[in-house]
């Protein structure tokens, strides 16, 4: 359950650029390929976020897919896993450039206009 | 409104699904956008209380982060593998399912090399020091890290261990994580390399179900093969496992009991070690 920790990093991260002001939204980048549950981090971030600046957030998360290219044929291969194997060559000596992301996108506050 | 999608969140949208609130959106490029939408601050026009003429002065702002989530801990780990080469030591982070025979492996390795380099080191457990009292008895340095709840060493624990491991100049430290493929994936703990160990008790389709960590280490052990005669497990296939998530990694086959195959196992220690 490593969802919990990241739950409570990304808590910590938005309240800190909150700057006292109530968050509305958090935006979350994860990718397919990391070993990341994004019901799990749902589900702890209501528990988290209870009593902070994030309390009530809408949580987004923009789910990347997993894509690599092949080191022997440098065909663009897209993943489900973390492994796999190249469609035109049949190597398994993939490089992962996308879907290993695991950031906050943005957030958006609620400030009062003067 | 949603700055990703364009979809609206005025007081007045209805909801998609009323029992979780959730939607999600397929964007031209494939990318899956699943979000949910609170609704339950009503607005309540009819009648301008302080509250509402307030609540109108309120705006929202975006603020762009791009910040990665394990941020500090990648921090904190690359702080300790400056320690670490700054000293000339090689630290290995050796991950398994409990029960692989991590520590066996570890106390063999160290009576075996007694000689020849220092090892000191960092246990990981949830609870006890049991592993350290074993490691203790060989006469190395140990310092036991207890996670309670948590699952995994951080960066962070790494570092406070290392303060009062204190380990000499040009020796190697191992951490033994937590007995867990799947977390101690995620966190670097500045390491030179992930040795993952399997043993011949488990399946051999291990590196699949958790490829996460197969991928991440350099090293596989396969341990207890003095036992092969007595189990179902076919070597062959779970290094072609192996390999199919991991082309590079390194395989060493050994009994930790029986002392059989550890010798290209401390070879590779050596050769990683003047490096």
């Amino acid at each position: 359950m490593h969802e919990l920790g990241i739950t409570r990093n990304i808590v910590a991260i938005a309240t800190e650029h909150a700057n006292g002001y109530p968050v509305k939204r958090v935006t979350l980048e994860i990718g397919k390929l990391t070993a990341i549950l994004p019901d799990s981090i749902r589900f702890c971030f209501d528990v988290c976020s209870q009593g902070t600046l994030l309390e009530g957030a809408k949580l987004e998360i923009i789910e990347i897919p997993g894509l690599a290219h092949c080191r022997q044929c440098q065909t663009e291969v897209s993943l489900e896993m973390p492994y796999g194997i190249c469609h035109a060559c049949g190597s398994s000596d993939l490089e992962i450039f996308q879907g290993e992301e695991l950031k906050i996108k943005e957030l958006e506050v609620e400030e009062l206009c003067v | 409104m949603c700055v990703t999608c364009g979809c609206s969140d005025d007081a007045n949208v209805t909801v998609t699904n009323p029992q979780t609130g959730e939607h999600t959106h397929v964007l031209a490029d494939g990318t899956v956008i699943s979000h949910s939408h609170h609704h339950e601050h009503h607005h309540n026009h009819s009648v301008a209380t302080e509250n509402a003429q307030l609540h109108a002065k309120m705006h929202g702002r975006t603020v762009t982060l791009e910040q990665n989530i394990l941020a500090k801990n990648d921090l904190l780990a690359a702080q300790n593998r400056g320690w670490f080469k700054g000293r000339n030591i090689l630290a290995l982070n050796l991950v398994s399912s409990p029960g692989s025979g991590k520590t066996t492996l570890l106390a063999r390795t160290i009576q075996d090399l007694k000689d020849k380099v220092a090892i000191n080191v960092i246990e990981g457990d949830q609870a006890t020091t049991n592993d350290a009292d074993r490691i203790k008895a060989t006469g190395c340095n140990v310092i036991q890290i207890n996670t309670g709840a948590g699952c995994h060493l951080d960066a962070q624990m790494v570092e406070q261990g290392l303060q009062q491991l204190n380990p000499p100049l040009n020796s190697i430290v191992m951490i033994e994580n937590v007995g867990n493929l799947v977390c101690p994936a995620l966190f670097d703990l500045g390491e030179s390399a992930k040795v993952a160990i399997l043993s011949v008790t488990e399946g051999e389709d291990k590196p699949i179900k958790y490829p996460y960590m197969f991928r991440a280490s350099q090293v596989m052990i396969i341990n207890k093969i003095d036992l092969l005669p007595y189990v179902q497990f076919n070597v062959d296939r779970c290094i072609e496992y192996a390999h199919q998530v991991n082309p590079h990694l390194k395989i060493f086959q050994v009994s930790a009991t029986t002392g059989t195959g550890l010798e290209a196992w401390y070879q590779w220690l050596g050769i990683r070690r003047v490096r």
